[in-house]
């Protein structure tokens, strides 16, 4: 079962869902892929506890509208085995897929700092724990803590309050003076401006991070520098995220050129690679409505419709603005890198402790000789903290990018020598 | 509301469940144990970081990315 898609995106939040409709009316033969079992992405994920804004239900529509746009959910990349040449996975089947032209819409992770009790049960990402709740954990009477970085983090309290969970604290690193500023300029959104007043809880505290998880089988309790002061509280769940990060692992082995940490592109959101373009977080952090705006340009670009890609830049810069006063409002405390004590696991797949790390000069040296970085999630969270601890820059993934079935490698044997 | 069937209990859950939700809803919360022995539950909710994965009908799935289905037969030990 092979497939040839005129234009292949990957990924199906805002960014790809925008993009596949901007396309659509060309008549292309458009095939997205996620491996979400829903469209949506992070932010508008659908689950039993979920309640979509109408925006994300009548993208849906639309999306389910165009005959020439395929939709593969629960589909993952394993490989790219020829240019302009995919290998994916879904539950049951393995298969190619060869493209004229790729939008990479893989948007962004949650940066997941080491610190000790990290990897008890009962600590998940601040991000993560929203997720898990929208599709159906309980939190009904559970003491929740929330920690580390950014607006998520109320996004993920607010979660939790209407599920009937009790969060005590809200604990943003950020400096107040830092949140102040940041919250004097959302008036000039007033979207976001409004919806802050919604998400304003009395248990949030600026200047204050969390030191250490703690219980035997699972998590009983936090310890939290409170601006200043050490402050204990004894919880039920601890949902921890830094911020968020982008998904560049693919674009990076498809040769797209990075910048910072996020995938380059221009104002067409064309890559340095002819007919490979990149939309959404996985460009740089900046929300949803950054994510429509890029997606939407992607996608006219990728069918050659130029002056309807143009039509969307200003939309773009105005949000650019928003993720801009966000990215510098939340820049994280050096402190962070000190959370982690010598037996504190980094890698958690392959349980390589923080000791075993600190004799190397690079993130190629610790692999090789820990195993740090070379368990099932192949990097993704050991690889993005220890750029935040030593600076080591994760080199390119290799294939299989995600663990795969041997049946699907067997689709290899398709393919004429590269 | 379909039920499946976690370590060898029936457990039914409302239609759309997540097994990674399924997980705490019918037991401890745990998916997997760790080289070193930890037992470990699902951490980033988003197919990232591989901590929910559980062996769901024979073949190791991730929880958070997996729907509940009627019949499913989920474990969580290695």
């Amino acid at each position: 079962m092979n497939e040839y898609a005129d234009l292949l995106i990957i990924g199906a939040g805002p960014a790809g869902m925008a993009a596949a409709l901007a396309a659509a009316p060309s008549g292309a033969r458009i095939v997205m892929l996620d491996d979400n079992p829903f469209a949506g992405g992070q932010i508008w994920r659908d689950g039993p506890q979920a309640s979509l804004p109408a925006q994300a239900r009548q993208l849906r529509e639309r999306l389910q509208s165009h005959a020439n746009i395929r939709h593969h959910s629960g589909t993952r990349v394993i490989a790219n085995p020829g240019p302009k040449q995919l290998l994916v996975e879904d539950d049951e089947n393995g298969w190619l897929i060869s493209y004229d032209k790729l939008i990479l819409c893989t948007g962004a992770r949650e940066l997941l700092l080491p610190f000790p009790g990290w990897t008890l049960p009962g600590v998940t990402g601040a991000g993560g724990l929203q997720a898990l709740i929208k599709s159906g954990l309980s939190v009904s009477d559970e003491r929740v803590v929330i920690a580390g970085s950014g607006p998520l983090l109320l996004a993920s309290a607010a979660t939790a309050t209407q599920h009937g969970a009790s969060v005590l604290r809200i604990a943003e690193q950020a400096s107040l003076t830092s949140v102040a500023g940041f919250a004097a300029q959302l008036p000039r959104w007033p979207a976001k401006w409004l919806q802050s007043f919604s998400l304003f809880n009395r248990h949030y505290r600026a200047g204050t991070h969390v030191l250490a998880a703690f219980g035997t089988d699972r998590l009983e309790g936090v310890r939290l520098q409170q601006q200043g002061k050490i402050v204990e509280l004894e919880c039920d769940r601890l949902a921890c995220g830094f911020g968020l990060i982008p998904n560049i692992q693919l674009g990076q082995a498809l040769g797209y050129a990075i910048e910072g940490q996020a995938l380059a592109v221009d104002v067409w959101q064309a890559s340095n690679r002819a007919d490979h373009y990149a939309a959404g977080e996985c460009t740089g952090f900046g929300g949803s409505e950054l994510a429509l705006a890029e997606g939407a340009i992607a996608g006219h670009s990728a069918v050659g419709e130029v002056e309807k890609a143009r039509q969307w830049w200003p939309r773009r810069a105005r949000w650019q603005g928003f993720a801009n006063a966000l990215n510098q409002a939340f820049t994280l405390d050096p402190q962070l890198k000190s959370l982690a004590r010598p037996d504190t696991l980094v890698c958690r797949c392959e349980d390589i402790p923080y000791a075993a790390l600190t004799e190397h000069s690079d993130w190629r040296a610790a692999k090789l000789a820990s195993r740090c970085g070379m368990g099932a999630c192949q990097g993704r969270v050991c690889g993005a903290a220890v750029e935040h601890l030593f600076g080591w820059q994760p080199s390119a993934s290799r294939p299989p990018y995600s663990p795969a079935r041997i049946e699907t490698l067997m689709c290899l044997d398709d393919t004429p020598p590269a | 509301m379909p039920e499946l069937m976690l370590d060898g209990h029936a457990l039914t859950v409302a239609d759309g469940t997540s097994v990674a939700a399924a997980l705490a809803l019918g037991g401890n919360g745990c998916s997997r144990t760790s080289v070193s022995g930890q037992r470990r539950a699902p951490l980033c909710g988003m197919g990232i970081c591989q901590e929910c994965r559980v062996t769901i009908d024979g073949r190791r799935r991730l929880a958070c990315q997996t729907v509940c289905r009627d019949g499913m037969q989920v474990e969580t030990q290695p």
